[in-house]
């Protein structure tokens, strides 16, 4: 009777796991779904190609959005990924277990979990009022600031998995410490580092919020990185809140170049790079 | 090896020394140096209206008067209302991928779950424009203010942009951060555990009930306390399906503001001083919540990487 | 693998490269007429941004050398990015206070009136006709959240003939600082005491009841997709969007619906300060549509940059002259006549280093 019972319950907490994933994935396939849905019909040469048009006039594009994501990305990895790798080196190479070393790691998990908004507002006074214009720059450096202690983490974790014989191993050739790390421990760690790095551009890629105050928008070209700059998710909010047709189309495309942006991304970062070889 | 080299070595040595330790120090000083810029903005704004900024419900620009507590009060109850959502969701599904599936689907359903993390969060904002808050609109607040009307928090006129859709994005947003920690620490439980349990005749879910969960717990709490974290700062999905009015009514139906919604609509339109710098002291708050939910967060997972804790058979 | 490592970056920063200077050969087609080139951001109401982004374009197929950028980004936007000087002019429809002028950083701002337009109070209730009518102080209790049936008595009261439906009113409004609220608010005020003493005018306001959007195009939006609403727009956005619009009753009594005519009749009968900060809702005259206003650019007298400075100047004399013709296909009135070469001479006030910047 109690092992009847026990046997039930047993089926029945494994059955309501299997139900919780399946509901897990619906919003998944929801979004997805409708993204492409409707995205796809209103994705063609022109959305690459073109310029915003005029609200209310067909056939514009987001050609200057998808480049000004680029850029703003590649800014923000410039500055971003150096940064994080350096800092991580000397998490795990320098200092692993000191006071310092630990105020740092925890430095770096509340900038992971900084709202992107507040990074918004800081560029915003810290740069933006004193150089006296939006720029891509300044959008840039916002990206940047929510990359760097994404790269530290996944760094400061590969680096953690180089076994200690290997650096052992330098030392004992009579390799420097600094060569060492330079030449045997980061190589060894490369495709994970660059995994991380991979998956912390993803993230950026998306972000809206910090862009807001830092990059404005523009319906043009922006001719150099000290001019406000268009991207594509700001872009996709002024259209998504639009009444216009037209500029819902665009936001749906803009949505599947995104994600299909994003999700590239992660899938080379995971299956490309995946073999840790350590 | 000649003496040359040494030093020559030792001086490239030194420099990527002091080359890593300075950016490590960067980072520290980065966040000190955010918090303080922000305080440095909002100093007007919390000399003028102290404590009463958080309790004040007035948010009245033509009058100069700023309170916070419609922006927390909308910031909780999404991001409550998300936690509860996407807390067991998540938690089943750790235990499902870590404990039940194979490791073909475990792979794949893995990739999926965190795909949803991948999603921009403005991709989020236009699905709950077009596909959420209508769905929400004709046939869920219909339907819950007919069963469950009698409560409060299902009274009213379903608009469909309201604390329901802000909460429920959010679910989505959070559950693989759930999700992904809760694998994490489930999976640092040794695997001895488990067995002991098997081997007293454990069913399955006795098993997980007894020596995995306890073991996970705290950590478990972490993740749950992450996923918090990211709900209260998440911006633009909310603010595109929350309604934007700052106000506090009891229904889960009605439009709300959040904290982060207010300083995305308002930020680049405060026309004087003050308004800008009370919408920055709402930026500090956030900032200053997250940062001590991300300390406790932060403590519960590590602890559970330290060692076992004792969970009480049955 | 570090090399390899080194090498996948420079093609990254040489794609990047390639990217960006693409962008630049792409940005300004047929540009070999010598001329500096010019990038002009601009920033503020959404009340002139169909306009304006018309102007824009037009203007930019005459002289291709000038891009202007503009944001529609709410009028509060507009007067704070003027003032901290992080964009080269603004536009908005709320006139700058003393106060905000006394607060802008680079000197004295002049309001160039750009255009004229009306607020029109547009609804989404399928059951309803295009015109409904609706007197002042009912239109106030309905944003006072005083009114929440569409078959108060009150409406129908003004409304025999319609069989009004017991669908519940949401109230829309922006969430963010505009020269449109700025209008309908000022409006509001001049007719409801109650109004004037709870919520007053103002680009942003702490409203009684509503779902907020962001911008006309984020209210519209916010309209459109919840049946029983009700909003106020830029006539133009009302128009482009096939939203039905009421008529109010204005001074006079009469019933007037929003149109380029009743907008031009507004203005008609103003007195037009020489800083042309002026306000015309509730104006007198037997067709004005009483909420109406002008729309304004915001522009230091002294600027800063000489080639920013005058092509600024130039586009805008161009869009008070031949950029009105633009106006009313998008439903915006034309200046009137007089006003215009009062502008005009604003403009040639407008100086680099002291010397008058249009020719």
């Amino acid at each position: 009777m109690n092992d009847i019972f026990r046997k039930y319950q047993n089926w029945l907490m494994l059955i309501v796991f299997i139900i919780a994933t399946i509901i897990a994935l619906i919003p998944l396939f929801g979004v997805l779904g409708y993204v492409l849905k409707n995205g796809l019909s209103a994705l063609n040469i022109q959305f690459f190609i073109n310029l915003p048009k005029a609200m209310g006039l067909p056939g514009g594009g987001m050609a200057n959005a998808i480049v000004g994501t680029l850029i703003m990305v590649l800014i923000a990895s410039l500055i971003g990924i150096p940064i994080g790798i350096l800092a991580a080196i000397y998490l795990t190479e320098y200092d692993r277990h000191s006071w310092l070393s630990t105020v740092v790691r925890f430095a770096t998990d509340v900038l992971t979990g900084i709202p992107s908004i507040i990074v918004g507002i800081v560029i915003y006074t810290a740069v933006v009022l004193k150089m006296g214009n939006f720029s891509a720059l300044a959008g840039g450096l916002a990206l940047a600031i929510i990359m760097i202690p994404l790269i530290i983490r996944s760094t400061e974790e590969m680096l953690k998995l180089v076994s200690h014989s290997i650096r052992e191993a330098g030392y004992a050739l009579g390799i420097s410490k600094g060569k060492t790390i330079l030449k045997i421990v980061l190589p060894t760690a490369a495709k994970g580092i660059i995994t991380g790095a991979m998956l912390a551009v993803a993230r950026v890629a998306g972000e809206t919020a910090p862009l807001l105050f830092t990059a404005l928008g523009n319906q043009y070209w922006a001719r150099s990185l000290n001019e406000p700059i268009a991207s594509l998710p700001v872009q996709i909010f002024q259209y998504a809140t639009s009444p216009y047709k037209e500029w819902h189309q665009l936001a749906w495309a803009g949505s599947l170049v995104l994600i299909l942006m994003v999700i590239i991304l992660n899938l080379v970062a995971r299956f490309a790079f995946r073999s840790r070889s350590i | 090896m000649s003496k040359q080299y040494k030093l020559t070595a030792s001086l490239g040595d030194q420099i990527l020394r002091l080359l890593t330790l300075s950016m490590a120090i960067g980072v520290l000083v980065l966040m000190v140096w955010m918090g303080w810029q922000m305080f440095d903005t909002a100093r007007p704004s919390i000399q003028r209206f102290g404590l009463g900024f958080i309790t004040s419900r007035v948010w009245d620009p033509v009058k100069e008067q700023f309170g916070a507590l419609p922006f927390i009060y909308g910031t909780l109850v999404t991001s409550f209302l998300a936690l509860l959502l996407a807390a067991p969701i998540g938690l089943g599904v750790a235990i499902f991928l870590n404990e039940m599936a194979e490791s073909r689907f475990r792979a794949v359903v893995g990739f999926l779950v965190e795909m949803l993390a991948a999603i921009p969060s403005v991709v989020y904002g236009l699905w709950g424009i077009f596909v959420l808050a209508p769905w929400l609109k004709t046939t869920v607040e219909p339907g819950l203010a007919k069963w469950l009307g009698f409560i409060p928090l299902f009274q009213g006129t379903p608009v469909g942009f309201g604390m329901l859709a802000g909460g429920l994005i959010l679910a989505v947003m959070i559950l693989p951060t759930i999700a992904a920690i809760s694998r994490e620490v489930m999976a640092a439980v040794p695997n001895m555990q488990r067995e002991a349990a098997l081997a007293l005749g454990a069913t399955k879910w006795e098993m997980i009930r007894v020596a995995v969960l306890p073991y996970a717990k705290s950590g478990i709490m972490g993740g749950i306390m992450l996923g918090l974290g990211r709900a209260l700062g998440e911006t633009m999905a909310v603010t595109m399906v929350i309604g934007n009015r700052p106000d506090i009514l009891a229904s889960l139906f009605a439009p709300a503001y959040s904290m982060a919604a207010v300083i995305a609509n308002e930020f680049t339109e405060a026309t004087y001083d003050l308004y800008l710098s009370a919408l920055v002291e709402i930026g500090l708050i956030l900032f200053g919540i997250t940062l001590v939910l991300n300390f406790f967060a932060r403590l519960l997972v590590w602890s559970v990487g330290r060692g076992p804790k004792g969970g009480s058979i049955v | 693998m570090f090399r390899k490592k080194g090498k996948l970056l420079a093609y990254l920063v040489m794609t990047a490269l390639v990217l960006i200077l693409a962008g630049c050969g792409e940005q300004a087609p047929g540009t070999s007429t010598g001329q500096e080139k010019v990038n002009l951001t601009g920033s503020g109401s959404s009340f002139v941004y169909p306009l304006l982004n018309q102007q824009i374009e037009e203007y930019r197929k005459q002289n291709s050398a000038i891009t202007i950028n503009y944001q529609s980004t709410g009028s509060g936007a507009g007067i704070k990015q003027v003032s901290e000087q992080t964009i080269d002019f603004g536009a908005t429809d709320g006139p700058m206070t003393e106060d905000q002028l006394k607060a802008a950083k680079g000197g004295k701002i002049l309001h160039i009136p750009l255009t004229l337009g009306a607020v029109a109070v547009t609804y989404n209730e399928p059951n309803l006709p295009k015109d409904l009518k609706i007197d002042p102080k009912v239109l106030a209790d309905i944003f006072l959240g005083k009114i929440t049936k569409w078959n108060d008595p009150k409406i129908a009261a003004d409304n025999p003939d319609v069989s009004l439906p017991d669908s519940t009113i949401t109230v829309a409004h922006r969430s963010d600082g505009s020269g449109t609220t700025y209008i309908f608010s000022d409006y509001l005020s001049r007719i409801s005491s109650e109004w004037s003493s709870k919520v007053g005018k103002g680009t942003s306001l702490s409203w009684p009841a509503g779902l907020g959007g962001k911008g006309n195009a984020g209210v519209a939006g916010v309209i459109q997709q919840t049946t029983g609403s009700i909003g106020y727009l830029e006539l133009a956005y009302a128009v482009q969007n096939n939203l039905p619009y009421a008529r109010i009753k204005n001074k006079e009594g009469n019933w007037v619906a929003p149109s380029l005519q009743s907008t031009s009749a507004a203005a008609a009968n103003a007195t037009i300060p020489d800083d042309m900060r002026v306000s015309i809702v509730n104006a007198p005259g037997t067709d004005a549509y009483p909420i109406a206003g002008f729309a304004w650019a915001l522009i230091y007298q002294d600027q800063t940059d000489k080639a920013k400075g005058t092509a600024l100047v130039n586009f805008l004399n161009w869009a008070i002259h031949d950029g009105q013709a633009l106006a009313e296909g998008l439903h915006y009135a034309k200046l009137p006549a007089n006003l215009i070469s009062r502008e005009e001479e604003l403009l040639k006030s407008i100086t680099f280093q002291g010397q008058s910047l249009l020719k």
